[in-house]
C-alpha cells in the first residue's frame, strides 16, 4: 500500500456547504435495482439469523436489560473505571496510553512503532483506527499496514474503507472480489469461488502474520477488575497477530470498558447473536499482558466520547458494543448502502455518534431514518436510537444545519397547522388544484413526494365538511 | 359511554371516509361520539422534520380541545405517538390527556372490547394482508414486533379477527417499515419510495386480496406508489373495514 492509494478511497457525497448529502448518495445506491435488491436481501439474511439466534435465548430481554444497566452504571463512573483499569493493566506489564483525540493516537502509535523500529504491521479489524485515520497515517511514514480480517483486507486492496462496521465488504459481490484478487493478489480471473478466494486470501496473509514486527488490534470488551482486554473474531487473526509479533497495540475507545470478568458473559451471549447470529464468536481471545519478551500496549481513545458522555440526550448512545444489529435492520441502511452515510460508522447508530463530531457537516444523518424504531427494539444493549435520531433532527435545526426554505416552511407549516381554519382552507385550495393540473405538472410541483408516487386523488369534501353536514352539533 | 375522535390533519382532508367509517363504526358501537372542531393537528409533521417548537402551537390547541374528555380516540398510531410522548412538555393539561389518549384499534381493544365487537357479527371473506405502522407498532405496543423476544400479542389482527370469514395472509417481512417516514418520504424520496415498492411486493408476492392498515399515513404513500406502478390493490383502514364488514356505510 502507498500512501497515495489510501489518499483515492471513496469519498462522500458532499453538497455544495461541503455536508454529507446521504439522499444523493441514497439516490445513486438505488439506482442499481438488483444491487439494491440484493443488499437488502443479504442484509435481511442477517437480521433473521439474529431473530432465530435471540429465540433461542429464553431470558433474551432480561439479559437486554441487564446489558444496558450494566453499561450505564460503568458510563455513570467511568473515570474510575478506566482509572482502575490503567492500574491493573500496568501491574500486569501492559503499557497504558492516552489519547485525546485520532491525531494523538495516531501519534502514539507510531512512537510505539518507531522506537522498535517496526515497518510492518498487522492489524484485526478495528473501525476506532478507521475512526482515527490510522492507516494513511502510518503509511504516509512508510510503515506497511495489513488488515488482516478478510472482508476488511478486500476493502483495503480496493483502497475503500469499510461500509458496514461488522461485515466491512457487504457491498461487494463474489465476482467482484474475485476481480479484485486477481489483480492484486494473482488468482486467476473469473475465480469467484468463496473457499478457493478464502484460501488464496489465508495464504497471502499467513506470509504477513509472519514477517510481522507488530501487531494490532481493537477491543470488544476492557475489563476494569482485571485490566485485560478481550477481543472477538471469526477468523481467528486476532490471535496470530498478538501470538506472533514481538509488539502488540491494542486501540480502544474509552467506553468499552466493563467493570467485572463476570459481566463479560452477558455482552459474550449478545453480541454474537445481534451481530450474526451465531450462538457464540469462534474467537474470543483474552489477552492478559505480554508474552515473555514482548511489549503489549493499550491506548485508551477519547476523540469525542467524553463529549458525548456530557450530552444529556446522547450519552446512551456510549453503551454500543459495535454489534451492527441496528444497521441490518435498519431499512434505510439495507437500501441505501454505507456510503451514503460518509461516516465511519454508518446506519442509526452512526447516526446519533456522528452529528456529534460535526454538527454541520453531518446534519442530514438523524434525518436518513423513518423512525420505524426497530433499531431500537434490536439494540442488545437498549439504546434509544429513534429517540436519539428525532432529538438530533431538533439540535440540527436549531444550529442552523438546515437550508433557509426548509426552516421557513416547517414555520409556516407549524402556524396552518395550528389553525383549523386557514387548514381547512389550504386543504380545499390543495384538493382544487389536484383536480385542475394535469397529473405530470402536479407530480413536478410535489418534489420529493413525486418521486415514484402517483399523487392522491383527492376526495370531494374534507371530513370537517362531513361533521358540518351530518352530525351537526357534535363539533 | 362518551368519547372524541380526532381525525388528523392528513385524513380530514385526504381521507374522510376513514373518519366517516370510524365515526359510524362507533356509534353502532354505543358509543356517543363527540367531534369537536377546534384541534386540526398533532404538530408532529414539523416535529419529525426537526422543528417541534412550530409544532407545539398544534400540539397545545389540540391538548386544549381534548382536555374536557375521558377518553380521545386518534386515527393513526403516529399521532397517537407524539401526542403520548409530547403532549406533557408543551401544556398543563398535556400529561392526563396524553394517558387518555388511545388509537383506534387500541380503543377498540383495550376499552370497547373484543366482545362487544363479535356482536357486530361483521363478516368478510377477504385475505388481507396487515400492515400496522411503526409508531402504532412499536411506539404503542398494538402488538409484539419482530425484534423482541417477547409472547406473541397483536391487538390489530385481535381487533380483525372479530370478522367471521376474515384471513391474514403471511408476508415474508411482517412489520417492515414501509418508508412514508412523515418528511422523510420528501427528503429520501429514492429510497422512501423503494421501501413502498417493496412492502407492495411482499404484500402482492402472499395472495393478499387487500391491505388492512392502522395508519392513513402509510396507506397515502403505499396507494401512491402502487397507482405510479399500475397496481391498485384496496387499501383500508381498519375502521373501513369494520363499518363494512358491518355493514355500516351511508357516508
Amino acid at each position: 500500500m502507498t500512501a497515495s492509494s489510501t489518499a483515492s478511497r471513496t469519498l462522500p457525497i458532499l453538497d455544495a456547504h461541503g455536508a454529507v448529502d446521504h439522499a444523493a448518495g441514497a439516490e445513486r445506491f438505488t439506482a442499481d435495482v438488483d444491487r439494491t435488491t440484493w443488499h437488502d436481501g443479504a442484509l435481511w439474511f442477517v437480521r433473521e439469523k439474529r431473530d432465530r439466534g435471540a429465540a433461542s435465548v429464553p431470558e433474551w430481554e432480561r439479559l437486554r436489560d441487564l446489558a444496558s444497566a450494566i453499561k450505564s452504571h460503568t458510563l455513570s463512573r467511568l473515570d474510575e473505571y478506566l482509572e482502575r483499569f490503567e492500574r491493573r493493566a500496568t501491574a500486569r506489564g501492559i503499557q497504558v496510553h492516552w489519547a485525546r483525540d485520532g491525531a494523538e493516537h495516531n501519534e502514539i502509535v507510531l512512537g510505539i512503532l518507531a522506537a522498535r523500529g517496526a515497518r510492518r504491521l498487522v492489524k484485526s479489524k478495528s473501525m476506532l483506527t478507521e475512526e482515527c485515520g490510522l492507516n494513511a497515517h502510518l503509511e504516509r511514514h512508510g510503515i506497511e499496514v495489513v488488515d488482516t480480517d478478510l472482508g476488511e483486507r478486500i476493502v483495503q486492496l480496493r483502497n475503500e474503507p469499510p461500509s458496514h462496521i461488522v461485515m466491512p465488504a457487504i457491498h461487494l459481490k463474489k465476482e467482484e472480489i474475485g476481480a479484485t484478487f486477481h489483480e492484486k493478489l494473482g488468482t486467476p480471473a473469473g475465480l469467484a469461488d468463496p473457499d478457493a478466494l478464502t484460501a488464496a486470501a489465508r495464504r497471502h496473509l499467513r506470509e504477513r502474520f509472519l514477517g510481522a514486527d507488530a501487531a494490532m488490534t481493537g477491543v470488544n470488551f476492557a475489563i476494569a477488575e482485571t485490566g485485560g482486554v478481550v477481543v472477538i473474531t471469526n477468523e481467528g487473526n486476532a490471535d496470530l497477530g498478538t501470538a506472533l509479533a514481538p509488539v502488540y497495540i491494542a486501540s480502544m475507545g474509552i467506553e468499552k470498558l466493563i467493570p467485572r470478568a463476570a459481566d463479560l458473559g452477558v455482552f459474550l451471549r449478545l453480541l454474537a447473536r445481534s451481530a450474526t447470529g451465531q450462538a457464540s464468536s469462534v474467537y474470543a481471545s483474552h489477552v492478559h499482558g505480554p508474552r515473555p519478551g514482548q511489549a503489549m500496549h493499550v491506548v485508551l481513545v477519547d476523540n469525542g466520547r467524553s463529549t458525548q458522555l456530557g450530552r444529556g440526550d446522547f450519552w446512551g448512545s456510549l453503551k454500543c458494543i459495535r454489534c451492527a444489529a441496528c444497521l441490518n435492520t435498519c431499512p434505510v441502511y439495507r437500501r441505501s448502502g454505507g456510503y451514503s452515510y460518509g461516516s465511519t460508522i454508518p446506519g442509526p447508530i452512526g447516526s446519533v455518534l456522528t452529528p456529534g463530531l460535526d454538527v454541520r457537516k453531518y446534519a442530514a444523518l438523524p434525518f436518513a431514518s423513518t423512525l420505524c424504531g426497530s433499531c431500537s427494539a434490536v439494540c442488545p444493549v437498549k439504546v434509544d436510537l429513534d429517540q436519539q435520531l428525532y432529538r438530533w433532527r431538533q439540535l440540527v435545526m436549531a444550529a442552523g444545519g438546515a437550508p433557509p426554505l426548509k426552516r421557513w416552511w416547517l414555520r409556516a407549516m407549524g402556524g396552518v397547522l395550528a389553525d383549523p381554519a386557514l387548514l381547512q382552507l389550504a386543504g380545499r385550495v390543495a384538493r382544487g388544484m389536484l383536480r385542475v393540473l394535469p397529473p405530470r405538472l402536479a407530480r413536478r410541483l410535489a418534489g420529493g413526494w413525486g418521486t415514484g408516487r402517483a399523487l392522491p386523488e383527492p376526495p370531494r369534501g374534507s371530513f370537517r365538511d362531513w361533521v358540518r353536514a351530518n352530525r351537526p352539533g357534535r363539533s | 359511554m362518551r368519547a372524541a375522535l380526532f381525525a388528523p390533519c392528513f385524513v380530514d382532508q385526504l381521507a374522510p371516509g376513514v373518519a366517516i367509517a370510524a365515526v359510524q363504526l362507533l356509534e353502532r358501537l354505543g358509543v356517543e361520539v363527540a367531534l369537536p372542531g377546534g384541534a386540526a393537528c398533532c404538530g408532529q409533521p414539523p416535529a419529525n422534520a426537526g422543528d417541534a417548537r412550530s409544532g407545539d402551537a398544534a400540539l397545545r390547541l389540540l391538548v386544549e380541545t381534548f382536555a374536557p374528555f375521558t377518553h380521545t380516540i386518534v386515527l393513526s398510531g403516529s399521532c397517537t405517538t407524539h401526542v403520548r410522548q409530547h403532549a406533557a412538555q408543551v401544556a398543563r393539561l398535556g400529561g392526563p390527556v396524553a394517558q387518555r389518549t388511545y388509537e383506534f384499534c387500541e380503543f377498540l381493544h383495550d376499552v370497547i372490547g373484543l366482545d362487544r365487537l363479535r356482536a357486530l357479527a361483521a363478516s368478510d371473506t377477504r385475505c388481507v394482508a396487515v400492515h400496522i405502522g411503526c409508531h402504532a407498532l412499536r411506539g404503542l405496543q398494538l402488538a409484539t414486533p419482530s425484534e423482541r423476544m417477547l409472547p406473541a400479542m397483536d391487538k390489530v389482527r385481535a381487533v380483525l379477527g372479530t370478522v367471521r370469514g376474515l384471513s391474514f395472509a403471511p408476508l415474508q417481512r411482517p412489520d417492515e417499515c414501509c418508508g412514508f417516514g412523515g418528511s422523510f418520504s420528501v427528503g429520501e424520496p429514492a429510497v422512501s419510495a423503494r421501501m413502498g415498492r417493496d412492502r407492495l411486493d411482499d404484500i402482492g408476492a402472499s395472495g393478499a386480496d387487500a391491505v388492512v392498515s392502522t395508519d392513513v399515513s402509510c396507506m397515502l404513500h403505499l396507494s401512491a406508489i402502487g397507482r405510479a406502478a399500475g397496481r391498485t390493490l384496496p387499501m383500508l383502514h381498519v375502521a373501513q373495514l369494520l363499518a363494512t364488514a358491518s355493514g355500516i356505510g351511508g357516508a
